[in-house]
């Protein structure tokens, strides 16, 4: 063997993973960098001045939040119990993989007919208007997907003689879902709940017909009020501001608090996963 | 609780979950339901055949009338799509390759988590780096007025697109079973050989699959071309051209046209495209990724 011969495939395919990684490190280290300045306290907590020229962005954190927990108390009931009957109920016949095909195509939908979804049902069928509430259905539904694979991947993780110790002493089915398979998989549900909604937070496409404004006054205190987000902030002030030179530090600023938002429910997950991980190998 | 009561429960809680389990379809369904209602309604004013073959999309012009030509969105979201395929392709199944084959499970600890991060980048971030950085770049690199152009959204589209093509890709080739490896280092084939003609080939059906998801996210992606390719309304002849994609067109448009009106359907028949190649998509991938599993 030539020792001094350079391994060609190897050099390309780390360069390869080098782009990617680069692209990563990249996109960080200049969000964080340029936007840095612009945090402090006043940016996080204070309302938007002067034309949204200065001041901070707190109705778009506020609205960002309210939006996530709407996503998350509509869609998280549903897409476990989705989930359960898949997992549980089911068995393995052309039905249920049709609704296995449905729901991988689901989470496969681009996220703008999501938002003619929400606008053709919530806004205007349901008469919701644009609002709080008719964009955190809009996001429950783009959520739900990834809600019922994940759980039930969780749900399959749940070791059978758990179910039929449990059956074996007399629950119903119904009681062994509830007593022993549900808490059993909780870590894993709860893990796929948090990416899901993470996602769903960052996203600004569904929510731009069904209830995102630019600019509100005060902050949103009612579910069927129009609100500001992080993404569709961060969307105005890059592109549709009339000063937009001027507001860009607003912009790299909401940038850095909308990844660090997203980053940090990531990261929840992960920790949630990785203890998850160590439990069940006891 | 006495039996009777317990059973009782028990079969609510069958119907319970039954309910909600069919909700994939019923949403997908819905979705499709709502999509080709509005597209009927544009169809009875504007006739199919000029929807598919004008090389125009102007609702504006010729006054009430307008031109409600699909071919330049089209041909734009392909354009920047396949601009896009071009890079993730081969660095996404490069990587894929390195992180499963050449890797200690130490590495592989930093490198997957780091795909998973560019996945949970929001696209309007990535749209906001071709605004500052892409755009700027591409102009000064090939002296243009300014980088708003297919290049750039081709650019943001693969970084889009590389989480999902590495990690299904990668999944395809760590599910390769080591003895086909092995028996290949047996005859005396070397890595590289052994990486070419055994692990690739069968690791073939997941990679084109995940190659495949990766297009339908771009084909269907938003935020990142509605700010980085400029949005201008011409047929675009090349990558650096400004293009206007279906995805931006109905982001663009659906906020600024009265509700009910030609126009307002006009962008429900764009989406109604848009969903049908996407949903054709993913159901070859689907599909492939299908065959797979029963192969393994």
């Amino acid at each position: 063997m030539n020792e001094k011969k350079p391994d060609l495939p190897l050099i390309l395919l780390a360069s390869c993973t080098a782009i990617v990684c680069g692209f990563l490190l990249f996109i960080l280290f200049h969000i964080y960098s340029q936007g840095a300045g612009t945090i402090n306290s006043r940016f996080l907590t204070e309302l938007p001045r002067n034309g949204m020229t200065e001041g901070g962005i707190l109705p778009a954190i506020a609205g960002t939040i309210l939006l996530t927990l709407i996503t998350t108390w509509f869609a998280v009931p549903f897409g476990i119990a989705a989930a359960v009957y898949l997992n549980e109920y089911a068995g393995d016949n052309p039905s249920t993989r049709l609704i296995r095909a449905a729901v991988r195509n689901l989470a496969g939908v681009p996220s703008i007919i999501y938002g003619l979804f929400g606008l053709a049902l919530f806004v205007q069928g349901m008469h919701l208007g644009t609002s709080l509430l008719s964009a955190g259905l809009t996001l429950g539904l783009l959520s739900l997907p990834y809600i019922i694979t994940t759980t039930e991947e969780a749900l399959k993780t749940v070791p059978n003689s758990l179910r039929e110790a449990a059956m074996g002493l007399g629950a119903t089915r119904f009681e062994t879902i509830r007593d022993i398979v549900l808490p059993a998989a909780i870590p894993g549900i709860l893990t796929g709940v948090i990416l899901s909604v993470a996602r769903a937070a960052g996203e600004t496409a569904p929510i731009l017909f069904t209830g995102a404004a630019f600019y509100i006054t005060g902050l949103p205190v009612h579910p069927l009020q129009e609100f500001m987000a992080l993404p569709y902030h961060l969307y105005m002030l890059s592109t549709q501001h009339q000063s937009i030179e001027t507001v860009r530090p607003l912009a790299y600023g909401t940038a850095v608090v909308l990844v660090s938002f997203v980053f940090l429910l990531n990261i929840t997950a992960s920790v949630l996963r990785s203890r998850y991980r160590s439990q069940i190998h006891l | 609780m006495n039996a009777k009561n317990r059973n009782r429960y028990d079969r609510l809680a069958t119907w319970f979950f039954g309910i909600n389990g069919w909700m994939g379809i019923a949403i997908l369904l819905g979705i499709f339901a709502m999509l080709v209602y509005n597209t009927i309604a544009f169809f009875a004013r504007v006739s199919p055949m000029d929807f598919i073959t004008n090389t125009q999309w102007n609702p504006g012009a010729e006054g009430p009338k307008g031109l409600y030509g699909l071919l330049p969105l089209l041909i734009s979201t392909l354009l920047v799509t396949f601009g896009a395929m071009l890079l993730a392709v081969p660095i996404g199944i490069g990587t894929a390759v390195f992180i499963s084959e050449y890797t200690s499970p130490r590495v592989k600890n930093i490198l997957k988590p780091a795909v998973e991060m560019l996945a949970a980048i929001p696209s309007v971030v990535i749209g906001f780096i071709g605004i500052v950085i892409i755009g700027p770049g591409i102009a000064g690199t090939f002296g243009l007025s300014n980088g708003l152009n297919a290049m750039n959204g081709a650019i943001l589209l693969a970084m889009m697109a590389l989480p999902t093509i590495i990690t299904v890709a990668e999944d395809a080739l760590h599910a390769v079973p080591a003895d086909l490896k092995e028996a290949s280092y047996g005859l005396g084939a070397g890595k590289w050989t052994t990486l070419y003609r055994v692990a690739i080939p069968a690791a073939r059906p997941g990679i084109i699959a995940g190659v495949m998801l990766g297009m339908g996210r771009a084909i269907g992606e938003t935020m990142t071309v509605l700010m980085a390719t400029g949005n201008a309304l011409s047929f675009p002849s090349g990558f650096f051209d400004s293009v206007r994609t279906i995805t931006a067109t109905i982001a663009i448009e659906l906020g600024e046209v009265p509700h009910q009106t030609t126009h307002y359907y006009g962008l429900f028949a764009l989406a109604l495209v848009l969903f049908l190649i996407t949903l054709t998509v993913n159901s070859l991938a689907d599909r492939i990724s299908h065959r797979i599993r029963q192969y393994h």
